[in-house]
């Protein structure tokens, strides 16, 4: 394929990936409370509604608070259950690794109504801390990839060579394994941050009719009356996923994470 | 520290809090679920604990039927519209280098991190009259005027390849960037063409692996439970909002259960199939 | 007594015995290698030293005290792995102190063991790199004086060398050598490489399959090798068979040779030449006549490889004792009994 044609087919797939977000940025900038595009005037007045207006501003705390706790949670699951299943040969523990992986990789609204059934039969239906929990199980699969894929990266040559100098396990873990880990925890932490952030239905059957999170308001926005401020805070979530991102692959390495081998191949 | 077999009661301990989590607030709702499935709804609360099979008799309709079919078809259109796409683009991405390899991975992770629900709302202002994409057009002087393109099949169905597609490249990325280079450059010096080697080398070589992401792609596409319901018309509604609407607005816990156990089935069986085929590629 | 000892140690992984009842005594400050080919059970044996393995039978003695069940971490020794294992977050000092730091060393005793650590392998001032940041070489001499920060009673290597380039690996075998002399510490380093065997060991112990073949210091076991096994892999060498005739004599090709005997009621034995004690004379004047096959004249020194029988005999001589004959050519060759060793088969 010649690079003229590769530079088209390049352009036309980053165009279609970029076109709704450049119309929402788009409209999120009018001056008038109306949803047109091209935008008529140009105020940033909508992103200022994120913080100001009550409604909105509550909705970001909810939803940051929930993101910050569920992805700790997720990560406090996940350390422990893949430092063993790298440690020790015990084939049966792999059922929880399987069960780790299980909620993302089946259909979200599965795991929504499996935690709705849940929640409603215990009797802590719409508190908001099982949207924690809910989220934090929902997401345990980032970290727990992300930190796999960071133990099987190291050396188990460096862990035998701090034995051999008088560390026994504990210092170990505390010297070599948890420094050497630490990258992977913190990708998996943001992975699971990020998506917590963005993600709606596992909240709207857990705690749809007691709280809202950012999703759940532009949802019923949505239904219930367009605002412009739903288009400015849906850039601000681009804006924080590719800040994250970025920040990820600027001292992390992106492609390792993403399955390249070495960070060296081309 | 070599990996050893846990020597002592002990050497268990790290296990106890992950697992009791998982085991507590995945499996048991999990049972939860399939036996909410068997229970009576009650109009007044969540259900009645009972022991019938009219949740799942009320499924095998006409209605529900055509659903799950209309579900089932939808998906499979995404999944291929999305491997058409996103396979050659992979494989020219792996080629690239590192730099523009991870600008483009932070893009794509930054798109498939993206709630479904501004996924939704973009689109529907994308192909809205008042602020869509034919507005362009008609400043183009292409069109008379601006219509609006939703709610139609159409409209689902490119929001949700909009949704997928990063995921499906994503997949795709790691079969592609092990791919060994020399199979390529042996074609190169045989005489194939670039194009030749891409259709005679790298697509034989992945026929597995391409199987296996039209798989995983579908049952990530029979998840989408918001897309149809913005874009589409009441009859372009898949199991999975079906299941939501069950669930949340009519009430009626004990059917969404039970279809929400038929859909695990399927998923189940179709990841069961994705493994297989791993496996086999991972024998030959 | 002071110093190691091996005692009967087997090690099974499923049923396969990757050391078997192995035996060895290693005498305080020698400098033994243990040489074989790949899976020959060097390594294990080198790691249940180390407490990296445990042996399924046996015990491994140090200065008179069973460690057979003592962990790695309290066995108090060093070592070397073939991959360095330095660790990548840490600088130069702070790897060579980890030993130390663990221990709660206070900072300024870290640093004066550092400093003197550095001096010791010629890379003052390089406390604060990062390890990424050396050559191989450097590497190497960082990984060594991280062995040695606590001066251990055992200093083991595995493969230490095998990652550097030819000429730095003789360099650095020299220089490993002079280190441990000046030390005195026990030293036991796993190779497959029989010049770094010979250059630096007082006891070289060959393995093969598991077992102990030889062990002995290094001129004995090129001189007297024990078995075909061992002539083999040390060096190279002609591996012919000696033969009793009908009247009890020892032969090769069928010819007698005097000054050589077979071992008690065997009417046939191996037997190993060394190319350099093998003269290419004129046809009659040797042992026995062949043909040259081919000449390569590297240099420094120039083999004949001439055809007897079935077998191609190699003799090396100097460009000073020019043998002066071309492919083709009929030659007598010369094996003096004296230097003809009779192997066990």
């Amino acid at each position: 394929m010649s690079a003229f044609l590769r530079r088209l087919y390049f352009t036309a797939v980053a165009l279609f990936l970029a076109a709704p977000i450049i119309v929402v940025a788009g409209v999120s900038v009018n001056e008038k409370q109306d949803l047109s595009f091209p935008p008529e005037g140009f105020s940033l007045s909508w992103y200022g509604q994120i913080f100001l207006d009550p409604g909105w501003r509550q909705a970001l705390f909810a939803s940051v608070v929930l993101a910050l706790a569920s992805a700790a949670l997720a990560v406090a699951i996940a350390l422990p259950l893949a430092w063993f299943l790298w440690r020790r040969i015990a084939p049966w523990a792999n059922v929880f690794q399987i069960l780790g992986l299980a909620p993302f990789i089946l259909p979200p609204v599965i795991t929504a109504l499996g935690l709705l059934t849940f929640w409603a039969t215990a009797g802590f239906y719409g508190q908001p801390w099982t949207a924690v929990i809910s989220h934090a199980i929902f997401f345990v699969t980032l970290p727990l990839v992300t930190l796999s894929l960071g133990f099987a990266s190291i050396d188990r040559a460096l862990v035998e060579a701090a034995s051999t100098m008088g560390a026994d396990d504990r210092t170990v873990l505390k010297t070599v394994v948890l420094p050497l880990i630490l990258p992977y925890l913190v990708s998996g932490y943001a992975f699971a941050f990020v998506l917590s952030l963005n993600e709606y239905i596992v909240a709207y059957m857990t705690v749809g009719f007691t709280m809202e999170t950012l999703p759940i308001k532009i949802f019923n926005a949505l239904r219930y009356g367009y605002t412009p401020t739903m288009a400015s805070v849906s850039i601000f979530f681009v804006a924080i996923a590719a800040l994250v991102f970025g920040l990820i692959a600027r001292f992390g390495d992106i492609r390792r994470l993403l399955g390249a081998l070495s960070s060296d191949g081309n | 520290m070599r990996r050893e077999r846990p020597q002592s009661f002990a050497d268990y301990t790290p296990l106890f809090f992950p697992g009791l989590m998982l085991v507590v607030f995945f499996v048991v709702p999990f049972s939860t679920m399939i036996a909410v499935s068997f229970f009576r709804r009650d109009p007044t609360g969540f259900y009645t604990r009972d022991f019938v099979f009219d949740n799942y008799a009320r499924f095998l309709s006409t209605f529900f039927g055509g659903v799950l079919g209309f579900s089932l078809l939808l998906a499979i259109g995404v999944a291929i519209c999305c491997v058409l796409i996103a396979f050659p683009f992979t494989y020219l991405l792996t080629q690239r280098p590192r730099r523009v390899q991870t600008l483009w991975l932070v893009g794509l992770l930054s798109v498939l991190s993206l709630s479904e629900v501004i996924i939704g709302f973009a689109w529907s202002t994308l192909l809205s009259r008042t602020a869509g994409i034919t507005n362009l057009f008609v400043w183009l002087g292409l069109m008379e005027a601006p219509v609006a393109l939703l709610p139609s099949v159409w409209a689902v169905l490119i929001g949700m390849v909009y949704q997928a597609l990063p995921y499906t490249i994503l997949v795709l990325y790691p079969a592609l960037i092990r791919l060994d280079p020399t199979l390529l450059e042996a074609a190169r010096t045989l005489g194939a063409s670039p194009v030749r080697a891409f259709l005679n080398v790298v697509t034989p070589a992945l026929r597995n692996t391409l199987v296996a992401t039209v798989i995983m792609v579908f049952v990530f596409a029979l998840g989408s439970y918001l897309l149809p319901q913005i874009l589409g018309r009441p009859q372009h509604w898949t199991l999975s909002v079906l299941i939501t609407d069950q669930a949340i607005y009519q009430s009626n816990m004990p059917f969404a259960a039970a279809m929400a156990v038929f859909l695990v089935l399927i998923s189940l069986a179709l990841v069961g199939l994705t493994l297989m085929i791993g496996r086999r590629e991972n024998a030959t | 007594m002071s110093g190691l000892s091996v005692n009967d140690v087997t090690k099974k992984f499923g049923s396969f015995a990757a050391v078997d009842r192995v035996q060895l005594d290693v005498p305080q400050g020698t400098f033994v290698c243990l040489l074989g080919p790949s899976g020959c059970g060097k390594t294990t044996l080198l790691r249940m030293i180390a407490g990296l393995e445990v042996p399924t039978s046996g015990a491994i003695v140090l200065d008179g005290q069973d460690i057979t069940q003592v962990p790695t971490h309290k066995r108090n020794l060093g070592m070397v792995f073939q991959s360095l294992a330095l660790f990548p977050h840490l600088s130069v000092g702070d790897n060579i102190a980890y030993a130390l730091r663990i221990r709660s060393a206070s900072k300024a005793a870290q640093k004066a063991r550092v400093d003197e650590l550095l001096t010791m392998i010629h890379l003052d001032g390089f406390a604060d790199r990062p390890v990424a940041k050396l050559s191989g070489g450097q590497r190497q001499r960082v990984a060594i004086a991280r062995a040695l920060a606590l001066s251990p009673k055992l200093f083991l290597l595995d493969e230490p060398l095998s990652a550097l380039d030819a000429k730095l690996r003789e360099a650095m075998q020299v220089e490993l050598r002079q280190l441990q002399q000046q030390l005195g510490i026990t030293t036991i380093v796993v190779t497959h490489d029989q010049r770094e065997a010979m250059t630096m060991a007082d006891l070289v112990v060959v393995m093969g399959q598991g077992k102990i073949r030889q062990a002995a210091p290094p001129i004995d076991i090129y001189r007297q090798p024990a078995d075909s096994f061992v002539a083999d892999f040390i060096g190279s060498t002609n591996l012919l068979e000696l033969r009793a005739d009908s009247t009890g004599r020892a032969t090769i090709f069928g010819q007698p040779v005097a000054g050589l005997s077979l071992p008690d009621e065997l009417t046939r034995a191996p037997l190993s030449v060394r190319p350099e004690d093998v003269h290419v004379t004129a046809p009659g004047h040797g042992t026995i006549d062949g043909t040259v096959t081919f000449v390569r004249d590297l240099g420094g020194t120039i083999e004949t490889f001439v055809q007897v029988g079935d077998k191609t005999i190699v003799a090396v001589a100097t460009p000073r004792e020019r043998p002066d004959v071309k492919a083709g050519q009929s030659v007598g060759v010369s094996l003096p009994a004296a230097s003809c060793v009779v192997l066990r088969s």
